[in-house]
């Protein structure tokens, strides 16, 4: 198999791992990065997200193969301290009920931001439509991404 | 002030003093045994596996609570500690909460399901709490040589109020402990809450918002192998042969197993397993009915008119009732399955050795599992563990525990640590359903449009008794007949949020809006007609409160503007289930010829609310829960198998869909009932409501999205 040298959280990360196997359990089986969640395995849900070189992916369908030298961010490398305005937003909208959708909600919101520092709310709900939360906390989620947005430089 | 006694025999406290230093409570299922040495000084909390009782004082004043629920979001773990910590006014910012192991010496229903954590848990939590802070004000006023009274608890301190001296409870946790445990504690009046009531943010906040590894999915063990398993893909069918050899061959395949109707293939990673399990061939044969939904569609009406239906409540004489009617209304309600979708899919870890079996992931019923575990391999209970992980969603699914029997039979077959994963498509295939059920109605009305017999039968798959009997508008109708039919079929079935009235609640809700329109009358002002009538001469048992009733129905009319609002179609549902009540209306406005929902207000008295945003997530979480479920839900079966099985073909409620939802309680400082449950049921019959103001089409079927008022909107827009 061949070995893939993966720029994950800013540092390389080598693997050994058939070239078809999603980003997804690249990170979680092999890298110890459990942060990134399985949810339909399909890019249906979104609990996977992460970025590629700044871009919300969904990484149950990004072969490693496909990786390069993309920059990719996971939850776990979002923030040194968890202090990232978005992370920050949900803590201060109190978003999460059980939570497993969350770290893709948040990477999918921080991506958002990073293009579109200001988002208008359709801008918003345009971006987060391709996240499910099975427990529909989606009203905070929205106000959450909002409140990040007031926070975030542009 | 209220007083409560420390000692009945049920409940008493137990107060450990620790060699190391500190305090920790426990109640009766604190055996005696368990007094061993512990310290309890670090600032982390320190879990000590024989030790765990609800709540410890580290001598640095870290105050730890062990929460012995599993959490799967209706933040029990940080109102169970606002609980205490209100109680023992303690400092919130130095409480630590733990997610406690399956300990059923220590702990009563440790189990999370029917909205009843709260409700179970609430004098007991507030009696640890206050028996801790007598503790330690006594300690202090010891110390100071001063009479109790002079002292008080505030932030983590006892105060000396004359002299205006302090300890911190950390200070005193250790000599508190040799304080003698009073007969009675006080307990706060509501009015002096800080805690309770308050919204306080979730305790895990910041584990979820960084991803740390709490779900059952991330647990990793050193040795550990992973599998998944090839379950009979249609119901009512098994095994006929297996051919493995050439999944066997696959890279990082460690064995291919059978065991029951599982096929399990282990291996050393998930996406080696998940390649390999395609070239799995499996050929399955006949083993029971083999059913589809079409069938369903053509037994439910035949069992309709059967004669052999299970009377559940009878109320006078219907047939009487019916014969004098001015006039009689009848109408039929039906949905389909649906899965419960937790977004963490199954998972467990288990393993399996002579000396004793570990479990370790995410279920709502600890105790149930092991008790299983326990009977399958004829293990004692007391020499298997379990351990709980944070639940990525249940929904009821995870109150079955067919997935930990599978894990720890393949962990006693493979012996070795083995964490069994579901794919999306094994648990929307696979795994349990809200059953399908179709209702009946019938009412009666008089001359002067008196309801005066009401009859009901329900049809189910699996359902047992479909109806709930006593519920509303029964106690106020002088003649009344509810009935059940069951078909037992090889489908599996469970408890879905909100057991048998997620659906029917829609169903009595709308059917009632009918009766309401026939007797020319307002649906809210028909309904509190009803409960006036209940309330003056009730007939037979009556289970619900009638005047808890009464305000949630009048408080959410006055906060929506109840048929004052031109240009909105307003439909209205009130509900009583899991102890609480709530009152809906949903508000919907016609645009180029389309309904639009767009808001919903919702009313609740769940008594006392712990943590007021924890409660409104609940609320508005089970509001968009019951209005995507009733629009998109469907899970049909052709042959025995479930023709949806992923979010591609089931639809799950996305942000863009969801209507605004102005959610409030009744303040009536009556004690707490749950919340995780109730404000869903109302949501279907709001919204069919207000639609068929809006329209002039009755919604009677789920999901919305497939009658003919949406089906051929859904045609224009592709046209």
């Amino acid at each position: 198999m061949p070995v893939y040298k993966l720029n994950i959280n800013g540092k390389i990360r080598p693997v050994d791992v058939a070239a078809d196997t999603p980003l997804l359990w690249v990170l979680r089986d092999h890298l110890q990065l459990p942060g990134t969640k399985f949810g339909c395995g399909i890019g249906q849900c979104g609990a996977c997200t992460v970025h590629y070189d700044g871009v919300a992916v969904r990484s149950c369908v990004m072969p490693v193969s496909s990786v390069r030298d993309a920059k990719i961010t996971t939850i776990e490398g979002l923030s040194e301290n968890g202090d990232h305005p978005v992370q920050l937003a949900w803590d201060e909208v109190d978003v999460a009920q059980c939570g497993y959708c969350q770290a893709g909600q948040i990477m999918t919101a921080a991506a958002l931001l990073k293009k579109t520092p200001k988002p208008t709310l359709e801008q918003v709900e345009n971006a987060m439509h391709g996240n499910i939360c099975r427990c529909g906390a989606y009203h905070r989620i929205r106000e959450a991404v909002l409140e990040a947005a007031k926070k975030t430089k542009p | 002030m209220t007083s409560v006694q420390t000692n009945t025999r049920r409940d008493f406290l137990k107060k450990i003093s620790l060699t190391g230093g500190g305090l920790m409570l426990g109640f009766k299922w604190f055996s005696a045994h368990a007094e061993m040495p512990a310290i309890l000084n670090a600032a982390e909390p320190v879990v000590v596996p024989a030790f765990n009782s609800y709540l410890s004082i580290a001598t640095d004043g870290t105050v730890n609570i062990f929460s012995p629920n599993p959490e799967l979001g209706q933040n029990i773990m940080t109102s169970f500690a606002q609980i205490v910590a209100e109680e023992l006014d303690a400092d919130w910012t130095k409480v630590r909460v733990t997610q406690a192991p399956l300990d059923t010496q220590k702990y009563e229903r440790q189990l999370t399901g029917g909205s009843g954590a709260i409700p179970h848990s609430w004098m007991r939590l507030r009696k640890a709490g206050a028996s801790a802070r007598y503790l330690l004000l006594n300690a202090a006023a010891q110390r100071w040589g001063v009479p109790a009274t002079e002292c008080t608890a505030d932030s983590g301190f006892i105060i000396h109020k004359p002299s205006g001296k302090k300890f911190s409870y950390g200070e005193l946790s250790t000599d508190a402990a040799k304080i003698e445990m009073p007969k009675e504690v006080p307990l706060k009046d509501r009015k002096d809450f800080k805690l309770i009531g308050k919204p306080i943010r979730n305790i895990k906040n910041k584990d979820i918002a960084t991803g740390k590894p709490i779900f059952g999915l991330d647990y990793q063990r050193e040795g550990m192998v992973h599998a998944m398993v090839q379950r009979p893909p249609a119901f009512g069918t098994k095994i006929k042969s297996i051919d493995s050899e050439a999944v066997k061959k696959q890279p990082g395949i460690i064995d291919v197993v059978k065991f029951q109707q599982n096929v399990a293939i282990v291996g050393r990673s998930t996406w080696e397993i998940m390649k390999a399990k395609k070239l799995l061939k499996v050929e399955y044969e006949k083993d029971g009915n083999i059913e589809s939904t079409e069938d369903h569609d053509v037994l439910f009406s035949t069992l309709m008119d059967a004669p052999n239906a299970t009377v559940q409540r009878k109320d006078g004489d219907v047939a009487a009732a019916f014969q004098s009617a001015a006039k009689i209304i009848k109408s039929e309600y039906q949905c389909p399955f649906l899965p419960h979708s937790p977004l963490e899919p199954m998972n467990f870890f288990a393993h399996v050795r002579p000396e004793g079996i570990e479990l370790v992931g995410p279920t709502q019923t600890p105790q149930r599992a092991r008790e299983a575990v326990s009977k399958l391999l004829g293990v004692p209970e007391d020499k298997i563990t379990v351990d709980i992980t944070r639940l990525g969603g249940g929904f009821g699914r995870r109150l079955k525990f067919d997935y930990v029997l599978e894990a720890a039979e393949l962990s006693s077959i493979i012996k070795k640590p083995v964490k069994v994963i579901w794919s999306r498509e094994d648990d929307m295939m696979g795994g349990s359903y809200r059953p399908a059920v179709r209702y009946r109605f019938e009412a009666a009305l008089d001359a002067s449009g008196n309801l005066t017999g009401y009859k009901l039968r329900g049809v189910g798959v699996n359902a047992g008794n479909n109806t709930r009997q006593d519920n509303f508008p029964v106690g106020a109708i002088p003649n009344v007949l509810i009935e059940s039919v069951e078909h037992v079929s090889p489908i599996t079935t469970g408890a879905w949020r909100a057991p048998i009235t997620n659906f029917l609640a829609f169903a009595e809700q709308t059917f009632l809006d009918e009766v309401a329109e026939a007797a020319g009358k307002d649906p809210v002002a028909f309904r509190l007609e009803l409960l006036d009538k209940a309330r003056k001469s009730p007939v037979g048992k009556i289970t619900y409160d009638i005047e808890r009733f009464d305000t949630v129905i009048r408080q959410v009319a006055e906060k929506a503007g109840w048929g004052k609002k031109p240009g909105v179609f307003q439909g209205f549902s009130v509900y009583f289930s899991h102890a609480s009540y709530v009152g809906q209306v949903c508000e919907v406005t016609m645009k180029d010829g389309k309904p639009e929902v767009q808001k919903i207000y919702a009313v609740s008295d769940c008594g006392q609310v712990i943590n007021m945003s924890g409660a409104l997530q609940q609320v508005r979480g089970a509001v968009v829960d019951g209005y995507g479920h009733a629009m998109f839900g469907k899970l049909s079966f052709k042959e025995g198998k479930a023709e949806q099985n992923n979010f591609n073909t089931y639809r799950l409620i996305r942000m863009k869909e969801i209507p605004e939802v102005d959610a409030s309680f009744v303040n009536n400082g009556k004690d707490p009932t749950g919340l995780g449950e109730p404000a869903l049921p109302p949501t279907g019959g709001a919204v069919a409501n207000a639609i068929y103001k809006a329209t002039g089409q009755r919604l009677k079927k789920q999901p919305f999205l497939e009658v003919p008022l949406f089906t051929k909107m859904q045609k224009t827009e592709e046209s």
